[in-house]
């Protein structure tokens, strides 16, 4: 099985699912042919053609409000944003129409895409380049959200997505596009949406996390274990609307202790949904009240960007309230 | 760019100097007349019973029906409408039924959208008539898409959006007029300038001299149209979807007009604007200026005028009476259709309702006769 990185992932999964399909296509600022600012679509428009993969305008309430009609037509358009930090102008058009077509058209007209957009901080990228939206996207009802971790995960959940007959963000961990490699089966594969993963078995303390979290929840773990003789289980969210509540509280039952960790700014976060799902479920099975390390309540600095992420200090602190409580 | 405004009649129905009536057998042209006439007598009695509470809103058409059925019927029936929400009278045209209508205003369990929006806000797939939302301008682009969508598929289709003369200032506008450009979509973007955006009037919008000439700027065809003479529009929105369909691309269609009623139901327009100007446009309305052309022309007369109008209101009449008797839908269907199937927060949710449902009606039961 070769090794290689999530970008090459993504990059798989497009090509298999074009060659299957040929209503997918890949639409964006800079996908054709010089392959995306990130190469996440290269080598696509030489291989299926103008057609198939172009260049936009540059405007993303254009790309998606253009995708929606595709979709509508019965195209499975794939458009990228370029930075997820530049969604907003799409905003209406994610929010108002694509995901709310299939609702409010009783069933009759849907929107099936999927929009890939790198998300999250750690390459130096200033408030513009860092942001991690997702809430936005799991607060609105219509969409599902995705955000995997690894190459495996990245390939599988893509593909699982453009097959979804449901609008899909899809939030790709841009500071994880090369540094994450791992072996990825060339043929296709599908990872069913709405399940999560247990990275890392453990019995006195759950971590739930995803995206480029994951990685640094289980360089923490493994910390905990060494120098606390701690056992740390680690949860990897990968769908994060419908999340998957039943992992999380068949590990909560068994550790009675939870952190959760996101990059995304703390107040109203995904974080505070899972800590308080996880309370009307299982509050007399909890020994500690429930930790959330994330991003702080500020703009994505640039300069203290290793201070704004949660890390693995950070983490370790909470692993050890937790046990402490 | 087409300079100056299109028109082939004449206020009093008369056709312009010069001017060739376009080629519509005389079934077609009386098809739209009534089609015209329906329109106008629903609207108005809508209007009514929103007044009575019988209804909670309603959007009309008033004074617009020959753009709106006019463009429609320029299209064939695989052509895509994506409507604003004034088009009632393009639904009409396709075949949307009365009942299906009324349904939908009431929101009951016959309603094709299950009671999830206000009224004026129908769908028909079949019809290939779009889902309408409120957000003025949002549904431009799907437009470019659709039209985009056509031409990559080597299909002939083309998709044709309706907007107001408010919708040009919005951003949507000009990324799908850019976007059309750009890809040579098969669109017809069809603009009802009926000068007023609820109180703002068409000067405050833009500067530009006409909405047309905003097409220029992306390199498609602009036309200006009178929106009141329905053989003008049918003709210069004929000629849009011929070059469309011969693959040259998007036409952006200003059809002057004039909104005679309120933005809705809500809306008291005799707070903002001169009843004289209304008065005006009274007098180049669009319906009784086709009834003088087909009079003269020797195809309609005031005898079978006032037989349709007895049809048509019989024929509103037993759709509203019909639909009227039937009650909401299933409050479970309210859970439906957000995604493809019901994930289990949503069954969740839906637990949590019937469960309070049965409560309530449980105590009412309780009550004391």
């Amino acid at each position: 099985m070769p090794t290689i990185n999530i970008v090459q992932a993504v990059n798989d999964a497009l090509r298999a699912e074009m060659k299957r399909d040929d209503r997918v296509v890949i639409m964006g600022e800079d996908v054709g042919k010089f392959g995306g600012v990130f190469r996440a679509t290269q080598g696509l428009f030489q291989e299926f053609g103008s057609d198939r993969v172009f260049d936009t305008p540059l405007a993303e309430a254009g790309i998606i409000g253009s995708a929606i009609g595709m979709a509508l037509y019965g195209m499975r358009p794939v458009p990228e944003i370029q930075f997820v930090d530049f969604i907003y102008p799409a905003f209406d058009q994610i929010v108002n129409e694509a995901a709310k077509m299939r609702y409010r058209s009783g069933g009759q007209f849907t929107c099936p895409m999927v929009i890939r957009a790198p998300s999250g901080g750690g390459i130096k990228g200033g408030h513009y380049h860092s942001q991690s939206p997702e809430t936005y996207f799991i607060h609105t009802a219509g969409l599902k959200v995705v955000m995997p971790s690894n190459p495996y995960d990245a390939k599988g959940l893509l593909i699982a997505s453009i097959r979804d007959d449901n609008p899909v963000i899809f939030l790709e961990p841009k500071s994880l596009y090369r540094a994450a490699r791992g072996e990825v089966p060339d043929e296709e594969y599908v990872i069913e949406l709405g399940k999560a993963k247990v990275v890392r078995a453990g019995e006195d303390i759950t971590v739930v996390t995803y995206g480029a979290m994951v990685r640094v929840a289980l360089e923490a773990a493994e910390t905990a274990e060494e120098e606390d003789q701690i056992s740390v289980e680690v949860i990897d969210m990968r769908t994060l609307l419908p999340f998957d509540i039943d992992t999380i509280i068949a590990s909560v039952k068994k550790t009675s202790r939870v952190v959760i960790v996101h990059e995304a700014p703390r107040t109203c976060g995904f974080g505070a949904e899972l800590s308080a799902s996880i309370g009307e479920r299982a509050l007399l099975h909890l020994q500690a009240p429930i930790f959330r390390v994330t991003g702080f309540d500020i703009p994505f600095p640039y300069t203290f960007e290793q201070d704004y992420l949660p890390n693995e200090t950070r983490i370790l602190k909470a692993l050890r309230d937790g046990m402490d409580f | 760019m087409s300079e100056g405004l299109v028109g082939i009649l004449d206020p009093d129905g008369k056709l312009l100097e010069g001017q060739k009536v376009p080629s519509i057998n005389r079934k077609d042209l009386l098809r739209l007349y009534r089609v015209m006439l329906l329109n106008r007598r629903v609207d108005e009695r809508m209007i009514t019973l929103q007044r009575q509470g019988r209804i909670g809103f309603y959007v009309g058409s008033l004074g617009e029906e020959a753009a709106i059925i006019g463009s429609a019927f320029a299209l064939k029936s695989k052509d895509w409408i994506i409507p604003c929400y004034r088009e009632l009278g393009a639904a009409l045209l396709r075949g949307f039924p009365l009942f299906d209508l009324c349904c939908q205003l009431f929101g009951n369990e016959q309603d094709a959208i299950k009671g999830r929006q206000m009224p004026n806000h129908y769908a028909s797939w079949k019809l290939r008539f779009g889902s309408i939302s409120s957000p003025v301008g949002n549904q431009i682009p799907h437009a470019t898409g659709i039209g985009l969508a056509a031409r990559l598929t080597g299909s002939k289709d083309v998709a044709l959006v309706y907007f107001g003369d408010g919708a040009t200032s919005e951003g949507d506008f000009h990324v799908a007029l850019n976007f059309a450009g750009v890809y040579k979509t098969s669109t017809i973007f069809f603009c009802r300038n009926n000068q007023w955006a609820i109180s703002v009037p068409r000067q405050f919008q833009t500067a530009s001299r006409t909405l047309a000439e905003k097409a220029a700027a992306y390199n498609i065809e602009g036309v200006q149209v009178d929106g009141n003479d329905i053989l003008a529009v049918y003709s210069v929105t004929r000629e849009a979807a011929d070059r469309a369909r011969r693959g040259e691309g998007a036409t952006l269609i200003e059809a002057v007009t004039y909104r005679q009623g309120g933005h809705s139901t809500s809306d008291d327009p005799r707070v903002y604007r001169d009843e004289k100007e209304v008065q005006e446009w009274i007098k180049k309305d669009p319906i009784s200026r086709f009834k003088s052309y087909l009079i003269n022309d020797g195809a309609w007369s005031e005898a079978e005028d006032a037989s349709l109008e007895e049809q048509i209101k019989d024929e509103i009449e037993v759709a509203l009476k019909k639909a009227e008797k039937i009650g909401p839908p299933s409050m479970d269907t309210m859970f439906e259709d957000v995604l493809d199937t019901v994930p289990w927060h949503l069954e969740e949710q839906r637990e949590e309702l019937r469960a309070s449902q049965d409560r309530d009606s449980a105590q009412q039961d309780r009550q004391p006769e």
